[in-house]
Protein backbone atom coordinates (compact mmCIF):
# COMPACT_ATOMS: atom_id res chain seq x y z
CA UNK A 1 0.00 0.00 0.00
CA UNK A 2 1.15 3.45 -1.36
CA UNK A 3 2.63 5.54 1.80
CA UNK A 4 -0.60 7.86 2.65
CA UNK A 5 -0.39 11.92 1.93
CA UNK A 6 -2.18 12.88 4.91
CA UNK A 7 -2.51 10.51 8.02
CA UNK A 8 -4.73 11.92 10.40
CA UNK A 9 -4.63 9.71 14.11
CA UNK A 10 -7.24 9.97 16.40
CA UNK A 11 -7.91 13.91 16.19
CA UNK A 12 -10.13 15.87 18.22
CA UNK A 13 -10.73 19.13 18.60
CA UNK A 14 -12.53 21.34 20.97
CA UNK A 15 -14.63 24.53 21.09
CA UNK A 16 -15.65 25.43 24.29
CA UNK A 17 -17.75 22.43 25.48
CA UNK A 18 -18.12 21.85 21.45
CA UNK A 19 -16.87 18.97 20.63
CA UNK A 20 -16.31 19.54 16.65
CA UNK A 21 -13.73 16.56 16.02
CA UNK A 22 -13.87 13.43 18.05
CA UNK A 23 -11.29 10.93 17.36
CA UNK A 24 -10.80 11.07 14.04
CA UNK A 25 -8.70 8.99 11.80
CA UNK A 26 -8.20 8.97 8.03
CA UNK A 27 -5.81 8.67 5.44
CA UNK A 28 -5.93 10.17 2.20
CA UNK A 29 -3.57 9.04 -0.40
CA UNK A 30 -1.34 10.56 -3.18
CA UNK A 31 -3.91 11.65 -5.92
CA UNK A 32 -6.92 11.33 -4.34
CA UNK A 33 -9.35 13.04 -4.47
CA UNK A 34 -11.80 13.12 -1.51
CA UNK A 35 -15.07 14.67 -0.92
CA UNK A 36 -16.27 15.79 2.48
CA UNK A 37 -20.17 16.00 2.82
CA UNK A 38 -22.25 16.22 5.87
CA UNK A 39 -24.30 18.80 7.92
CA UNK A 40 -23.22 21.97 8.99
CA UNK A 41 -21.22 21.71 12.37
CA UNK A 42 -20.29 17.88 11.34
CA UNK A 43 -16.92 18.92 11.55
CA UNK A 44 -15.88 18.37 7.84
CA UNK A 45 -14.57 22.23 7.53
CA UNK A 46 -12.66 22.47 11.38
CA UNK A 47 -10.66 18.93 9.69
CA UNK A 48 -10.15 20.98 6.53
CA UNK A 49 -8.88 23.87 9.21
CA UNK A 50 -6.85 21.44 11.23
CA UNK A 51 -5.38 20.20 8.42
CA UNK A 52 -4.00 23.91 7.13
CA UNK A 53 -3.64 24.66 10.62
CA UNK A 54 -5.83 27.38 10.94
CA UNK A 55 -7.36 25.58 14.00
CA UNK A 56 -5.14 23.71 16.49
CA UNK A 57 -5.76 20.24 17.21
CA UNK A 58 -6.29 19.35 20.74
CA UNK A 59 -5.15 15.66 20.72
CA UNK A 60 -3.93 12.96 18.25
CA UNK A 61 -1.93 13.92 15.21
CA UNK A 62 -1.89 14.85 11.77
CA UNK A 63 1.32 13.79 9.59
CA UNK A 64 1.43 15.75 5.88
CA UNK A 65 4.05 14.37 3.47
CA UNK A 66 5.32 11.98 6.33
CA UNK A 67 6.01 15.24 8.41
CA UNK A 68 4.38 15.99 11.59
CA UNK A 69 1.72 18.66 11.86
CA UNK A 70 2.37 22.32 14.35
CA UNK A 71 3.98 20.56 17.01
CA UNK A 72 7.35 18.25 17.37
CA UNK A 73 7.65 14.94 20.04
CA UNK A 74 10.98 15.81 22.35
CA UNK A 75 11.27 14.22 25.83
CA UNK A 76 8.33 12.83 25.89
CA UNK A 77 6.21 16.00 25.38
CA UNK A 78 4.91 17.96 22.07
CA UNK A 79 6.14 21.15 21.77
CA UNK A 80 4.55 23.58 19.40
CA UNK A 81 6.65 24.34 16.37
CA UNK A 82 7.33 28.10 16.44
CA UNK A 83 5.45 30.52 13.56
CA UNK A 84 7.90 30.35 10.90
CA UNK A 85 8.07 26.37 10.78
CA UNK A 86 4.16 26.18 10.94
CA UNK A 87 4.24 28.86 7.53
CA UNK A 88 6.98 26.71 5.92
CA UNK A 89 4.86 23.67 6.92
CA UNK A 90 1.51 25.56 5.42
CA UNK A 91 3.12 25.71 1.96
CA UNK A 92 2.68 22.07 1.22
CA UNK A 93 -1.45 22.89 1.13
CA UNK A 94 -3.01 25.49 -0.53
CA UNK A 95 -6.40 26.56 0.80
CA UNK A 96 -9.86 27.41 -0.73
CA UNK A 97 -12.32 29.64 1.09
CA UNK A 98 -16.17 29.38 0.87
CA UNK A 99 -16.01 33.06 0.92
CA UNK A 100 -13.22 33.56 -1.39
CA UNK A 101 -10.88 36.00 0.54
CA UNK A 102 -8.99 37.18 -2.02
CA UNK A 103 -6.94 40.42 -1.25
CA UNK A 104 -9.49 43.27 -2.33
CA UNK A 105 -6.22 46.02 -2.63
CA UNK A 106 -4.49 44.23 -4.97
CA UNK A 107 -5.37 42.83 -8.81
CA UNK A 108 -6.17 39.13 -9.97
CA UNK A 109 -2.10 38.46 -10.53
CA UNK A 110 -0.92 40.77 -7.79
CA UNK A 111 -2.83 38.22 -5.42
CA UNK A 112 -1.61 35.28 -7.09
CA UNK A 113 2.21 36.36 -7.40
CA UNK A 114 1.75 38.13 -3.70
CA UNK A 115 2.48 34.48 -1.81
CA UNK A 116 5.63 33.42 -4.28
CA UNK A 117 7.50 36.68 -4.16
CA UNK A 118 6.58 37.55 -0.73
CA UNK A 119 7.00 34.61 1.16
CA UNK A 120 8.92 32.43 -0.76
CA UNK A 121 11.39 35.04 -2.35
CA UNK A 122 11.05 33.98 -5.98
CA UNK A 123 11.38 36.92 -8.60
CA UNK A 124 8.06 38.62 -9.73
CA UNK A 125 9.45 38.26 -13.06
CA UNK A 126 9.37 34.54 -13.10
CA UNK A 127 6.01 34.45 -11.12
CA UNK A 128 4.48 36.56 -13.17
CA UNK A 129 4.73 34.19 -16.04
CA UNK A 130 3.30 31.51 -14.01
CA UNK A 131 0.50 33.47 -12.64
CA UNK A 132 -0.17 34.43 -16.06
CA UNK A 133 -0.31 30.62 -16.82
CA UNK A 134 -2.35 29.99 -14.15
CA UNK A 135 -4.97 32.77 -14.66
CA UNK A 136 -4.93 31.06 -18.15
CA UNK A 137 -5.48 27.78 -16.91
CA UNK A 138 -8.67 29.00 -15.00
CA UNK A 139 -10.06 31.16 -17.94
CA UNK A 140 -9.47 34.59 -17.07
CA UNK A 141 -6.36 35.29 -18.92
CA UNK A 142 -8.55 39.01 -19.72
CA UNK A 143 -8.23 39.27 -15.89
CA UNK A 144 -4.96 39.84 -14.97
CA UNK A 145 -4.99 43.66 -13.85
CA UNK A 146 -8.89 43.76 -12.61
CA UNK A 147 -9.58 43.96 -8.72
CA UNK A 148 -11.56 41.58 -7.03
CA UNK A 149 -14.37 44.16 -6.70
CA UNK A 150 -14.66 43.87 -10.23
CA UNK A 151 -15.33 40.51 -11.03
CA UNK A 152 -18.22 37.87 -10.05
CA UNK A 153 -17.74 35.59 -7.74
CA UNK A 154 -16.98 32.77 -10.02
CA UNK A 155 -14.26 34.57 -10.99
CA UNK A 156 -13.20 35.84 -8.04
CA UNK A 157 -13.58 31.64 -6.72
CA UNK A 158 -11.27 30.74 -9.52
CA UNK A 159 -8.41 33.75 -9.29
CA UNK A 160 -8.26 32.12 -5.21
CA UNK A 161 -7.91 28.58 -6.62
CA UNK A 162 -4.85 29.84 -8.83
CA UNK A 163 -3.26 32.04 -6.15
CA UNK A 164 -3.44 28.61 -4.28
CA UNK A 165 -1.47 26.96 -6.78
CA UNK A 166 0.89 29.03 -7.14
CA UNK A 167 1.98 28.27 -4.10
CA UNK A 168 2.97 24.72 -5.90
CA UNK A 169 0.99 23.13 -2.56
CA UNK A 170 1.23 19.03 -2.84
CA UNK A 171 -2.27 18.92 -1.34
CA UNK A 172 -5.33 21.78 -1.88
CA UNK A 173 -8.05 22.07 0.33
CA UNK A 174 -11.29 23.24 -0.80
CA UNK A 175 -13.96 24.50 2.61
CA UNK A 176 -17.11 24.81 0.53
CA UNK A 177 -15.65 26.03 -3.13
CA UNK A 178 -19.49 27.32 -4.08
CA UNK A 179 -21.34 27.46 -1.51
CA UNK A 180 -21.01 31.75 -1.38
CA UNK A 181 -21.61 31.29 -5.30
CA UNK A 182 -25.03 32.27 -7.28
CA UNK A 183 -26.42 28.79 -9.31
CA UNK A 184 -25.09 30.07 -12.32
CA UNK A 185 -21.81 30.41 -11.33
CA UNK A 186 -21.26 26.89 -9.74
CA UNK A 187 -20.41 25.35 -12.74
CA UNK A 188 -16.94 27.52 -13.87
CA UNK A 189 -15.43 26.69 -10.49
CA UNK A 190 -16.23 23.33 -10.66
CA UNK A 191 -14.46 22.92 -13.77
CA UNK A 192 -11.78 24.47 -12.84
CA UNK A 193 -11.71 21.94 -10.13
CA UNK A 194 -12.30 18.79 -12.45
CA UNK A 195 -9.71 19.78 -14.42
CA UNK A 196 -7.35 20.21 -11.40
CA UNK A 197 -8.17 16.63 -10.60
CA UNK A 198 -7.58 15.28 -13.38
CA UNK A 199 -4.00 16.58 -13.55
CA UNK A 200 -3.41 14.24 -10.61
CA UNK A 201 -3.89 16.96 -8.26
CA UNK A 202 -4.58 15.65 -4.36
CA UNK A 203 -7.54 17.25 -3.13
CA UNK A 204 -9.59 17.34 -0.15
CA UNK A 205 -12.82 18.76 -0.96
CA UNK A 206 -15.62 20.16 1.54
CA UNK A 207 -18.69 20.19 -0.48
CA UNK A 208 -22.51 20.50 -0.92
CA UNK A 209 -22.06 19.61 -4.77
CA UNK A 210 -23.03 15.84 -5.10
CA UNK A 211 -23.09 15.70 -8.40
CA UNK A 212 -19.98 16.76 -8.72
CA UNK A 213 -18.68 14.46 -5.32
CA UNK A 214 -20.67 11.70 -7.83
CA UNK A 215 -18.11 12.69 -11.29
CA UNK A 216 -14.97 13.42 -9.22
CA UNK A 217 -14.31 12.15 -6.34
CA UNK A 218 -12.44 8.92 -5.16
CA UNK A 219 -14.21 8.64 -1.93
CA UNK A 220 -16.81 10.16 -0.53
CA UNK A 221 -16.32 10.61 3.76
CA UNK A 222 -19.74 11.24 5.73
CA UNK A 223 -18.98 13.34 8.90
CA UNK A 224 -21.77 13.59 11.87
CA UNK A 225 -21.14 15.42 14.89
CA UNK A 226 -17.61 15.05 14.67
CA UNK A 227 -17.24 11.63 13.18
CA UNK A 228 -16.91 10.15 10.48
CA UNK A 229 -19.95 7.89 10.02
CA UNK A 230 -19.32 6.31 6.85
CA UNK A 231 -16.88 6.56 3.87
CA UNK A 232 -16.15 4.94 0.43
CA UNK A 233 -16.16 5.00 -3.56
CA UNK A 234 -18.87 8.04 -4.55
CA UNK A 235 -21.12 5.30 -6.10
CA UNK A 236 -21.38 3.84 -2.78
CA UNK A 237 -21.64 6.08 -0.07
CA UNK A 238 -23.97 8.18 -2.45
CA UNK A 239 -25.88 5.71 -4.36
CA UNK A 240 -26.24 3.06 -1.40
CA UNK A 241 -25.28 4.27 1.96
CA UNK A 242 -25.27 1.20 4.65
CA UNK A 243 -25.50 3.88 7.45
CA UNK A 244 -28.78 5.27 8.87
CA UNK A 245 -27.44 8.71 9.23
CA UNK A 246 -26.23 8.76 6.08
CA UNK A 247 -29.09 7.80 4.27
CA UNK A 248 -31.37 10.60 6.35
CA UNK A 249 -29.06 13.22 5.23
CA UNK A 250 -28.67 12.41 1.61
CA UNK A 251 -32.80 11.84 1.55
CA UNK A 252 -32.66 15.56 2.92
CA UNK A 253 -30.37 17.21 0.30
CA UNK A 254 -31.36 15.87 -2.28
CA UNK B 1 -51.82 37.59 -28.15
CA UNK B 2 -54.36 39.22 -25.67
CA UNK B 3 -55.20 42.74 -25.86
CA UNK B 4 -54.30 44.72 -22.79
CA UNK B 5 -57.72 44.98 -20.55
CA UNK B 6 -59.49 48.86 -20.87
CA UNK B 7 -58.25 51.22 -19.01
CA UNK B 8 -60.76 52.56 -15.93
CA UNK B 9 -62.37 56.09 -16.51
CA UNK B 10 -61.91 59.57 -14.41
CA UNK B 11 -58.23 59.91 -14.32
CA UNK B 12 -57.20 62.48 -15.92
CA UNK B 13 -53.59 62.91 -18.39
CA UNK B 14 -51.47 64.89 -16.02
CA UNK B 15 -49.03 64.42 -18.96
CA UNK B 16 -47.40 67.85 -19.92
CA UNK B 17 -47.89 69.76 -16.51
CA UNK B 18 -44.89 70.29 -14.70
CA UNK B 19 -44.21 70.51 -10.87
CA UNK B 20 -44.63 73.90 -10.00
CA UNK B 21 -41.48 75.39 -7.84
CA UNK B 22 -41.78 75.30 -4.29
CA UNK B 23 -41.85 78.94 -2.15
CA UNK B 24 -39.67 77.39 0.66
CA UNK B 25 -40.54 80.77 2.56
CA UNK B 26 -38.95 79.36 6.01
CA UNK B 27 -35.46 79.45 3.64
CA UNK B 28 -35.67 82.77 2.09
CA UNK B 29 -36.37 83.88 6.23
CA UNK B 30 -33.73 82.35 7.88
CA UNK B 31 -31.03 83.49 5.23
CA UNK B 32 -32.15 87.16 5.73
CA UNK B 33 -31.45 87.01 9.15
CA UNK B 34 -28.16 85.23 9.15
CA UNK B 35 -26.88 88.32 6.52
CA UNK B 36 -28.03 90.57 8.92
CA UNK B 37 -26.46 89.17 12.31
CA UNK B 38 -23.77 88.91 10.32
CA UNK B 39 -23.90 92.26 8.93
CA UNK B 40 -23.82 93.74 12.57
CA UNK B 41 -20.62 91.53 13.46
CA UNK B 42 -18.98 92.89 10.70
CA UNK B 43 -20.00 96.46 11.54
CA UNK B 44 -19.00 95.62 15.34
CA UNK B 45 -15.76 94.79 14.17
CA UNK B 46 -15.18 97.60 11.63
CA UNK B 47 -15.67 100.00 14.37
CA UNK B 48 -14.17 98.38 16.84
CA UNK B 49 -10.57 98.94 18.68
CA UNK B 50 -8.86 96.84 15.78
CA UNK B 51 -6.34 98.30 13.87
CA UNK B 52 -6.75 96.37 10.43
CA UNK B 53 -3.88 97.58 9.09
CA UNK B 54 -1.48 96.04 11.37
CA UNK B 55 -3.88 92.76 10.40
CA UNK B 56 -2.27 93.10 6.79
CA UNK B 57 1.51 94.68 7.69
CA UNK B 58 2.04 91.75 10.07
CA UNK B 59 0.29 88.94 7.89
CA UNK B 60 3.23 88.30 6.02
CA UNK B 61 5.89 89.69 8.53
CA UNK B 62 9.21 87.58 8.30
CA UNK B 63 8.99 86.14 12.53
CA UNK B 64 5.59 84.85 11.23
CA UNK B 65 5.69 83.11 8.36
CA UNK B 66 8.56 81.33 10.36
CA UNK B 67 6.27 80.80 12.70
CA UNK B 68 4.10 79.12 10.28
CA UNK B 69 7.29 77.15 8.80
CA UNK B 70 7.67 75.80 12.26
CA UNK B 71 3.98 75.24 13.03
CA UNK B 72 4.13 72.76 10.17
CA UNK B 73 7.46 70.91 10.64
CA UNK B 74 6.03 70.38 14.04
CA UNK B 75 3.16 69.10 13.15
CA UNK B 76 4.12 66.94 10.43
CA UNK B 77 7.26 65.29 12.58
CA UNK B 78 4.74 65.09 15.33
CA UNK B 79 1.74 63.03 13.41
CA UNK B 80 4.57 61.27 11.92
CA UNK B 81 5.88 60.23 15.39
CA UNK B 82 2.40 59.64 16.57
CA UNK B 83 1.10 57.47 13.52
CA UNK B 84 4.35 55.15 14.19
CA UNK B 85 3.56 54.82 17.61
CA UNK B 86 0.13 54.46 17.41
CA UNK B 87 0.78 51.62 14.91
CA UNK B 88 3.24 49.45 17.07
CA UNK B 89 0.96 50.08 19.38
CA UNK B 90 -2.35 48.61 17.87
CA UNK B 91 -0.59 45.89 17.22
CA UNK B 92 1.01 45.27 20.68
CA UNK B 93 -2.82 45.58 21.92
CA UNK B 94 -3.88 42.90 19.21
CA UNK B 95 -1.24 40.40 20.28
CA UNK B 96 -1.48 37.40 21.89
CA UNK B 97 1.11 38.18 24.13
CA UNK B 98 -0.35 39.53 27.53
CA UNK B 99 2.83 41.16 28.10
CA UNK B 100 2.65 43.63 25.55
CA UNK B 101 -0.84 43.53 25.27
CA UNK B 102 -0.66 45.37 29.17
CA UNK B 103 2.08 47.43 28.20
CA UNK B 104 -0.25 48.87 25.05
CA UNK B 105 -2.65 49.65 26.89
CA UNK B 106 -0.71 51.11 30.01
CA UNK B 107 0.60 53.47 27.39
CA UNK B 108 -2.83 54.51 25.88
CA UNK B 109 -4.12 54.96 29.81
CA UNK B 110 -0.98 57.39 30.94
CA UNK B 111 -0.95 59.65 27.45
CA UNK B 112 -4.42 59.82 27.13
CA UNK B 113 -5.14 60.23 31.19
CA UNK B 114 -3.34 63.74 31.27
CA UNK B 115 -3.56 66.78 29.81
CA UNK B 116 -0.78 67.50 26.90
CA UNK B 117 0.09 70.69 28.10
CA UNK B 118 1.11 68.92 31.42
CA UNK B 119 3.19 66.63 29.53
CA UNK B 120 5.15 69.09 27.28
CA UNK B 121 5.90 71.23 30.28
CA UNK B 122 7.35 67.63 32.07
CA UNK B 123 9.31 66.74 28.90
CA UNK B 124 10.79 70.39 29.06
CA UNK B 125 11.38 70.20 32.20
CA UNK B 126 13.23 67.00 32.30
CA UNK B 127 16.45 68.67 33.23
CA UNK B 128 14.98 69.13 36.76
CA UNK B 129 14.34 64.57 37.44
CA UNK B 130 17.65 63.88 35.71
CA UNK B 131 20.22 66.64 35.09
CA UNK B 132 22.61 64.41 32.74
CA UNK B 133 20.30 61.71 30.32
CA UNK B 134 22.97 59.02 28.38
CA UNK B 135 24.03 55.97 27.92
CA UNK B 136 25.82 54.92 30.49
CA UNK B 137 29.66 54.51 30.03
CA UNK B 138 28.98 55.75 26.37
CA UNK B 139 27.70 58.91 26.16
CA UNK B 140 26.42 61.80 28.33
CA UNK B 141 24.74 65.03 28.02
CA UNK B 142 23.04 67.98 30.43
CA UNK B 143 19.49 67.36 30.09
CA UNK B 144 18.98 71.37 29.46
CA UNK B 145 21.02 71.02 26.46
CA UNK B 146 19.13 67.55 25.22
CA UNK B 147 15.71 68.88 25.77
CA UNK B 148 15.64 71.73 23.41
CA UNK B 149 12.35 73.36 23.16
CA UNK B 150 11.86 71.44 20.06
CA UNK B 151 12.65 68.17 20.82
CA UNK B 152 10.48 68.78 23.68
CA UNK B 153 7.29 69.53 21.71
CA UNK B 154 8.08 66.79 19.55
CA UNK B 155 8.46 64.26 21.93
CA UNK B 156 5.40 65.83 24.22
CA UNK B 157 3.03 66.33 21.09
CA UNK B 158 4.19 62.92 19.28
CA UNK B 159 4.05 60.50 21.94
CA UNK B 160 0.52 61.76 22.93
CA UNK B 161 -0.65 61.64 19.32
CA UNK B 162 0.61 57.76 19.63
CA UNK B 163 -2.22 56.86 22.59
CA UNK B 164 -4.98 58.19 20.62
CA UNK B 165 -3.86 56.93 17.14
CA UNK B 166 -3.52 53.58 18.35
CA UNK B 167 -6.85 53.32 19.06
CA UNK B 168 -7.74 54.21 15.74
CA UNK B 169 -5.18 52.03 13.66
CA UNK B 170 -6.80 49.45 15.73
CA UNK B 171 -10.28 49.96 15.07
CA UNK B 172 -8.91 50.09 11.52
CA UNK B 173 -7.10 46.64 11.98
CA UNK B 174 -10.33 45.30 13.49
CA UNK B 175 -12.47 46.77 10.52
CA UNK B 176 -10.58 43.70 8.09
CA UNK B 177 -11.99 40.96 7.61
CA UNK B 178 -10.53 37.73 9.57
CA UNK B 179 -10.66 36.00 6.12
CA UNK B 180 -8.06 38.25 5.37
CA UNK B 181 -5.67 36.81 7.53
CA UNK B 182 -6.47 33.39 7.38
CA UNK B 183 -6.00 33.67 3.54
CA UNK B 184 -2.57 35.50 4.24
CA UNK B 185 -1.63 32.69 6.74
CA UNK B 186 -2.66 29.68 4.06
CA UNK B 187 -0.22 31.34 1.28
CA UNK B 188 2.46 31.14 4.37
CA UNK B 189 2.44 34.81 5.82
CA UNK B 190 3.53 35.26 9.46
CA UNK B 191 1.46 37.56 11.75
CA UNK B 192 3.56 40.52 10.98
CA UNK B 193 3.88 40.29 7.23
CA UNK B 194 0.52 40.09 6.85
CA UNK B 195 -0.52 42.77 9.01
CA UNK B 196 2.06 44.80 7.36
CA UNK B 197 1.15 43.53 3.49
CA UNK B 198 -2.48 42.73 3.71
CA UNK B 199 -3.87 43.99 6.82
CA UNK B 200 -2.68 47.51 7.07
CA UNK B 201 -2.87 48.83 3.63
CA UNK B 202 -6.90 47.84 3.83
CA UNK B 203 -6.86 49.63 7.48
CA UNK B 204 -5.78 52.77 5.68
CA UNK B 205 -8.62 52.99 3.68
CA UNK B 206 -10.66 53.29 7.32
CA UNK B 207 -8.36 55.16 8.87
CA UNK B 208 -7.35 58.37 6.90
CA UNK B 209 -10.77 60.33 7.59
CA UNK B 210 -10.14 59.96 11.25
CA UNK B 211 -6.46 60.89 10.91
CA UNK B 212 -6.73 63.60 8.60
CA UNK B 213 -9.01 64.82 11.45
CA UNK B 214 -5.85 64.06 13.83
CA UNK B 215 -3.64 65.51 11.86
CA UNK B 216 -5.99 69.06 11.90
CA UNK B 217 -6.27 69.13 15.76
CA UNK B 218 -2.61 68.28 15.39
CA UNK B 219 -1.68 71.59 13.30
CA UNK B 220 -3.64 73.72 16.28
CA UNK B 221 -2.35 71.74 19.18
CA UNK B 222 1.20 72.74 18.10
CA UNK B 223 0.31 76.01 19.42
CA UNK B 224 0.64 74.69 22.84
CA UNK B 225 3.98 74.23 22.68
CA UNK B 226 4.21 77.52 22.89
CA UNK B 227 4.46 77.68 26.89
CA UNK B 228 7.72 75.80 26.54
CA UNK B 229 9.05 78.08 24.22
CA UNK B 230 8.79 76.65 21.26
CA UNK B 231 8.81 79.37 18.25
CA UNK B 232 6.04 78.25 16.70
CA UNK B 233 2.78 80.40 15.00
CA UNK B 234 1.51 81.46 18.24
CA UNK B 235 4.31 81.88 20.40
CA UNK B 236 5.91 84.06 17.37
CA UNK B 237 2.68 86.58 17.01
CA UNK B 238 2.60 86.57 21.22
CA UNK B 239 6.44 87.71 20.98
CA UNK B 240 5.39 90.48 18.62
CA UNK B 241 2.45 91.57 20.85
CA UNK B 242 4.43 91.51 23.38
CA UNK B 243 6.37 94.49 22.39
CA UNK B 244 3.96 96.26 20.33
CA UNK B 245 0.66 95.83 22.38
CA UNK B 246 -1.62 94.33 19.36
CA UNK B 247 -2.76 91.88 21.08
CA UNK B 248 -6.51 90.79 19.13
CA UNK B 249 -4.70 92.29 15.85
CA UNK B 250 -1.89 89.73 16.24
CA UNK B 251 -4.17 86.34 16.98
CA UNK B 252 -6.32 87.55 14.28
CA UNK B 253 -3.11 87.27 12.16
CA UNK B 254 -2.74 83.81 13.86
CA UNK B 255 -6.02 82.66 13.47
CA UNK B 256 -6.13 83.45 9.54
CA UNK B 257 -2.87 81.56 9.33
CA UNK B 258 -4.61 78.74 10.75
CA UNK B 259 -7.31 78.78 8.81
CA UNK B 260 -5.84 78.94 5.81
CA UNK B 261 -2.96 75.41 6.43
CA UNK B 262 -6.72 73.61 7.77
CA UNK B 263 -8.55 74.90 4.63
CA UNK B 264 -5.63 73.24 2.09
CA UNK B 265 -5.68 70.09 4.35
CA UNK B 266 -8.90 69.03 3.53
CA UNK B 267 -8.76 68.66 -0.34
CA UNK B 268 -5.72 66.63 0.48
CA UNK B 269 -7.07 64.32 2.53
CA UNK B 270 -9.74 63.62 -0.10
CA UNK B 271 -7.24 63.00 -2.66
CA UNK B 272 -5.16 60.20 0.01
CA UNK B 273 -8.69 58.52 0.38
CA UNK B 274 -8.70 58.07 -3.13
CA UNK B 275 -5.30 56.31 -3.23
CA UNK B 276 -6.17 53.97 -0.24
CA UNK B 277 -9.49 53.40 -2.30
CA UNK B 278 -8.02 50.88 -4.85
CA UNK B 279 -10.08 48.02 -5.25
CA UNK B 280 -13.25 49.44 -3.88
CA UNK B 281 -16.21 49.61 -5.81
CA UNK B 282 -16.54 53.27 -6.06
CA UNK B 283 -13.82 53.19 -8.69
CA UNK B 284 -14.89 50.12 -10.77
CA UNK B 285 -13.70 50.77 -13.94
Amino acid sequence: MTKPLVAIRSVSKNFGEFQALKNVSLDVRPGEVMCLIGASGSGKTTLLRCINQLATIDAGGIWLDGELLGVREHGGRLHRLSEREIGRQRLKTGMVFQRFNLFPHKTALENITEGPTQVQGRKLDEVRTEALELLRRVGLSAKADWYPAQLSGGQQQRVAIARALAMKPMLMLFDEPTSALDPELVGEVLAVMKELARSGMTMMVVTHELGFAREVADRVVYMDQGAIVEQGRASDVLGAPREERTKAFLSAVI
Amino acid sequence: MKPAPALAEGFPDLSGLRIAREPHWFRWISAGLIVLVLAAIARAFANGQIEWSYVGRFLTAKVILEGIVNTMVMAVLAMALGIFLGIVVAIMRLSPNPVLKSVAAGYTWLFRGTPLILQLLLWFNLALVFPTIGIPGLWSARAVDVMTPFLAALLGLGINQGAYTSEVMRAGMLSVDIGQYEAAQAIGMGRLRALRRIVLPQAMRVVIPPLGNEFISMVKATSLASVIQYPELLHNAENIYYANSRVIELLIVAGLWYLLVVSILTPLQMLLERRFARGTLRLAR
